[in-house]
This record gives C-alpha cells, structure tokens and sequence, in this order.
C-alpha cells in the first residue's frame, strides 16, 4: 500500500475506533448497556433486508455529497455550500416535476426533471465560485452565506405560489417523473425501504467523477491545482477558471443528492428535506480520503449512523449519532495530521 | 398618530437593544478568536452549549447568576477545545462545523436525558425578578435596559475595545493574528494567547446563549436559529473591530424588530427578505474586501495570518 493509502486506512480506522468508543460512553452515561445498544443497531442496520435498504438510501445523497465536497477539496476548495446548493436543487425538482403536465411519459420526464437538480445547485455554487475566481474571495463564509440565503429563499419561493397553499410542500410530481425504487426492479426483498434507482445513479455519477479526475486533462489539472496553485499558474494552466469549474461541478453533484429523497421517496420537495446531507458530506468526503471506495465505505458508515439512530431512538436518543459524526470528523482529522507527520518525520530520517 | 409612531419608536428600540445581546455577544466572540488568528464558525454551537449550560444549572440551583456563570464557561470550554483541536493540526473550519454538529445534537441528547424531551427545558425565571411592572414599549424598554445580561454585554464591547488596542494581552493577540513568526520571535507564546483568546470569545459567545434562553425563559433545541452564522456575518462586515461589530449587530436585531412589529400587515415574503438581507451584505462585503485587497476597503482587512497554522 502507498504511504498516502496507508495514512488514508491508518486515519480511518482511527476515526472508526474513536467513534465506537465516544457511543460506548454516551450509552454508558445515558443509562443503557452499551453492548445491547450496538447489537440492537446492527440487528436494525444490517441484520434485514429492510434495514439494508434504509442504510442504502441514507447513504445515497452522502455519497453524492460527499463526492461534491471531495472534487472541491481536491482543487484547493472547501465547499461548505452543499446543503444549500442541496436545498435549492430539491426544490428545483419538486417545483419542476409539479409543473409537467400529468400525462408526461418516463423518458421525457426524468431526464428534464433530474437535469433540474445539477443546474440549480450549479447556479447556487456560482456566486461563491465567481467570488472565488475573479476576485478570490474566501470559498468557506461565501459558501456559508449562501446556506443561509438558500434557507430564506426556499421559503420565500414556496411561499410565493410553488406550495400547496398552507403547507410547506410542493404538489407531487407527476407519476413519470418519479425514480422507481429497487423493490420494483426485480429486488422484492427489499420491500418497504425507500432505496431507488438514485443509488445506482449516485454510484454513476461518483464513478465518473473519479474517472474525470484522474483521466481528463481538465480533471489532473484541477487536482494539481489544488496541491499548488502557484506551480500551475506558472505552467500557464488557468488556476482562476479551474477553481471555478470544479466548485460549480461540485454545486451540481451536490445537487444530484436531492434526487433520492424528492424523486425516490416522497415525491415531493418539503422544506428542510435533505438537511444534514450537505454537513453529512463534508464528513463522508474527509473520512473517504478522495478515493471513490473509501467514499463509499463512509457514506454507508454515515448512512448506517443515521439510520442506526432511528432504530435506536426509543432507547437512546438518536441525537448521539450527530455527536458521534463529530468526533469521528476531529478524529479523522487528528489522526491524519499525526500519521501524516510520522510518515514524513519517517521519510527525513 | 405621532402618538403611536412615538410608542413604535420605543417599542422598536427595546426590542432592537433586547435582540441584538446574543448577536453581540457571538460577534465580540468571533472577534477575539479571529483577531488571534483562529477561524471560528463554531459560534452558532457555543451559542447553543451557553444557553443550554445555563438554563440546567439554573434549574439545578435556582439561581439565575450561577446559569450566567456555567453558559460562560461551557462557552469558554468549547473555545479551548476548538483552540486546542486546532493546534492538533486540524483545519479550523473542520473542527468548527464538528463543534456545531456536536452542541447541535449535544443539546438534544442532554435535553432528553435530563428532561426528557428533545425540544425544551422546563422554564425559569432568568431576571424576571428585576422586571418592572406594565406593558407597552416604555416599559419593555426599561426592562432591556436594567436587565442585567443587556448591561454587561454593553460593558463587554467597551472592555473589548479596550482591551484589543490598550493592553499587553490585546497586543499580543492581534500580533498573534497578524504574523505569529514574528510574535513568537519577540517571546510570545503564540499558542498561549490564542487559547486563551479563543476560549475568552467562548466565554463572551457562552453568555450570548444564556441571555437568548434567559429571554424565552426556556431553552429550546435549535433555538440559536442561525445567529451564530449572522455574528460571524457582523464580524467580517466590521473588519474585525469590536465595536463596528456590535454596531452591525445591532443594526441586524432592529430588521428582527422591525420584521416582529410588522408580522401581521406584511407578507411573509418581506419576513424572508429581511432574513436574507444580512448574508446579501456579507457576500457584498468579501467582494468589496477582495477586490481591493488590503486597502481602505469598505470594512477593513482580515487580520493578515487568519487561519494560518502556527509553524
């Protein structure tokens, strides 16, 4: 294994350990025995069917986030804009799938409505990338005030005419535009969880953003970008217009993780759907360490995390699962910084 | 008619100075941490962690003050750790949002585990015992002014200025925010003064919350509703300057007021609005600080080593 992949593995594990420990204490100091607690988790998680399924569409939109947030932090950027870019793009294609008319056929319908989700995010990741770029504005407080103005604008759009009158919600979509779940294709045992045809989706587009990156000249170029800007620049790559791409790119993915709860569950878009994703991906993204498995083993570990604390809750409330994020967060970042100086203390000496 | 526009006048004072103490109070918390040089977006979760810290041991001791005291140091807590998980090697900006992540969920786990309910505390009186008899703004206005937490808050940005520009310590956190090399070549502790810098705008930012959940006699889960985010808003619109920043505070709780005063006329599109119109000006504000860098811009420049690790 390559020292990057050995500090990669070294710091996930890490995380991991240091998150089982933090809910052993938390049951612990709760009132509860730690050990029924996790094996009722498991039992709820992994141990049906059902409970896979759930684990299965929690990760979905993780994943999607999580790949935004890895393609920004792989060009330099901290893009803390995904729950908003998520928020707008939800809306985008509740509003959108409303709007069709009723008779609409499949293959019209999905893709304008889909197509919907990348361009509203993209358009809420261009004000911070057109900050950045032009004018280099800082990505991290732009990207957190446009979190707080999607908030306010997502309300304001559905209280001006896109929701129900008196709700919050949008009208549902029209049948055609609605992602089928896996039970219906051909995975019966699935039956009940929410899991769709945005999870083969998700595994698409992080697949192809993976490929982009490592294969494309524009892909190695953000990536080099993002380890020196000033090397770049001085090889004449565009830095400004590389920076910008990759966060209306991420923008966009990030908005692809409104898919599955709009168009694969419910439906329709209601205000806050989605919420948590966005910080949920900065998690994903940070423990994955830019390679698309370890993306994919974060996002059903944070998955199973949230659908763990539903599971759980009627005993321990699920809040301690927002507790252990956090700390499986810090300890990634902790251990990673030590690992990585040992390895380069190891490779002076 | 003048009558009542008067009255309005008062009212919409008592209310403006009423709601602007958290805000102030994060953003005099965000300027300590910053001008030292540490990043901080975790005000929102110190905001959440003080009002909670206070409102359990006020209920614990029935004492108002001892809830003022315990909001302080939870807040004082969160910045040493966000200090300390820093000088670990961890990017500010990751251990802030493990913070607001943390007291978000925090909150709620010891909200049910104490009172099992995840959404409020059982209430309490905060300063209800000063509180002065009968309605209207006038009244209210009085009120705000002897509340004790309205008047520290107000001493605490006079302290702060002076503190930040008179004081050996103060010197050395802005010479800690500006070129760490340089401080610690001239026998600063660099990693000192920003640990007790970050945790004394913990402490500032701790208080906030308890006055927030002081003023609803209760706390409830998520009650801080974006407020950290608006003070970190105040803090970089201000340049970094204490009392700038308690003057854009203040200017953010009168569109509160405004928009509590005028809830029943308006439409709710004007309320979203408003809610929008403090992060507009923030976006307005990076572009006009970086687009003439380091100049006399409209709201001043970052401290120059924000957010650079210490070597």
């Amino acid at each position: 294994m390559s020292p990057r992949g050995r500090a990669a593995t070294g710091a996930a594990v890490a995380g991991v350990a240091a998150g089982w420990l933090a809910f052993a204490i938390l049951v612990w100091i709760y009132g509860d025995s730690p050990r029924e607690v996790a094996g009722q988790l498991l039992a709820g998680t992994w141990g049906t069917a059902y409970g896979v399924g759930q684990v299965l569409y929690k990760a979905t939109p993780l994943l999607l986030t999580g790949v935004a947030v890895n393609l920004a932090l792989r060009a330099g950027l901290f893009n803390i804009g995904a729950e908003g870019q998520l928020a707008v793009a939800g809306l985008a294609v509740g509003a959108a799938g409303a709007a069709l008319p009723l008779a609409t056929p499949a293959w019209i319908a999905l893709p304008a409505v889909i197509a919907a989700a990348p361009v509203a995010g993209a358009v809420w990741a261009c004000v911070p990338a057109l900050l950045r770029a032009r004018f280099g504005a800082h990505e991290v407080i732009s990207t957190i005030m446009m979190n707080r103005i999607a908030d306010a604008a997502v309300g304001l759009a559905l209280a001006c005419g896109l929701a129900i009158p008196g709700t919050v919600r949008t009208p549902d979509v029209v049948r055609g535009a609605r992602l089928p779940r896996l039970e219906a294709l051909g995975l019966p045992s699935l039956h009940g969880s929410a899991v769709s045809l945005a999870l083969p989706l998700a595994l698409v587009v992080a697949a192809l953003v993976g490929g982009w990156l490592a294969r494309s000249r524009i892909g190695r170029e953000t990536t080099l970008v993002g380890l020196s800007p000033t090397a770049c620049a001085a090889e004449r790559i565009p830095v400004a217009r590389r920076i910008g791409v990759a966060l209306v790119l991420s923008g966009a993915i990030a908005g692809l993780a409104s898919l599955a709860p709009v168009l694969g569950s419910k439906g329709y878009y209601e205000s806050g759907m989605g919420a948590g994703a966005g910080f949920g991906g900065i998690a994903v993204a940070l423990l994955g360490r830019g390679s698309l498995t370890g993306l994919v083993l974060a996002a059903l570990l944070f998955g199973t995390l949230e659908q763990g604390g539903l599971v759980i809750n009627a005993r321990v409330p699920m809040e301690v699962m927002s507790l252990l994020q956090a700390v499986i967060i810090v300890a990634v970042a902790l251990a990673d910084g030590r690992i990585r100086g040992a390895l380069q203390r190891g490779a002076w000496a | 008619m003048t009558f009542l526009a008067a009255l309005l006048g008062v009212t919409l004072l008592a209310q403006t100075l009423r709601m602007s103490v958290p805000y102030v109070c994060a953003a005099l918390g965000g300027v300590w941490s910053e001008r030292s040089g540490v990043v901080n977006i975790a005000l929102e979760g110190i905001l959440l962690a003080g009002g909670l810290a206070g409102v359990v041991v006020h209920v614990a001791t029935g004492s108002a003050w001892a809830g003022v005291g315990a909001g302080a140091l939870a807040g004082a807590a969160l910045g040493a750790l966000h200090a300390l998980v820093v000088r670990g090697g961890v990017d500010a900006i990751v251990s802030g949002i493990a913070i607001n992540l943390a007291a978000a969920g925090g909150t709620r786990f010891v909200l049910r585990a104490l009172y099992a309910s995840s959404s409020n505390s059982p209430p309490v009186e905060g300063f209800r015992s000063v509180q002065l008899g009968g309605a209207g703004g006038g009244a209210l206005l009085e009120r705000t002014l002897v509340d004790p937490l309205t008047v520290a808050t107000a001493l605490l940005v006079g302290a702060s200025v002076w503190t930040l520009h008179r004081t050996r310590f103060g010197l050395r956190v802005r010479a800690c925010g500006e070129d760490p090399g340089a401080a610690a070549s001239v026998g600063v502790d660099v990693r000192r003064v920003r640990l007790r810098a970050v945790s004394l705008g913990g402490a500032i930012c701790g208080l906030g919350g308890v006055a927030l959940a002081y003023d609803q006699h209760q706390f409830q889960s998520g009650m801080s509703g974006g407020r950290g985010f608006i003070a970190l808003a105040a803090v970089i619109l201000s340049g970094w300057r204490p009392a700038r920043a308690a003057a854009a505070c203040l200017a953010f709780a009168a569109l509160d007021a405004v928009q509590i005063l005028v809830q029943d006329q308006a439409h709710a599109a004007s309320g979203y609005l408003a809610q929008m119109l403090p992060y507009v000006a923030t976006l307005v504000a990076l572009w006009a600080i970086a687009r003439r860098r380091g100049g006399g811009a409209i709201a001043g420049r970052p401290p120059a080593a924000l957010g650079k690790p210490m070597e």
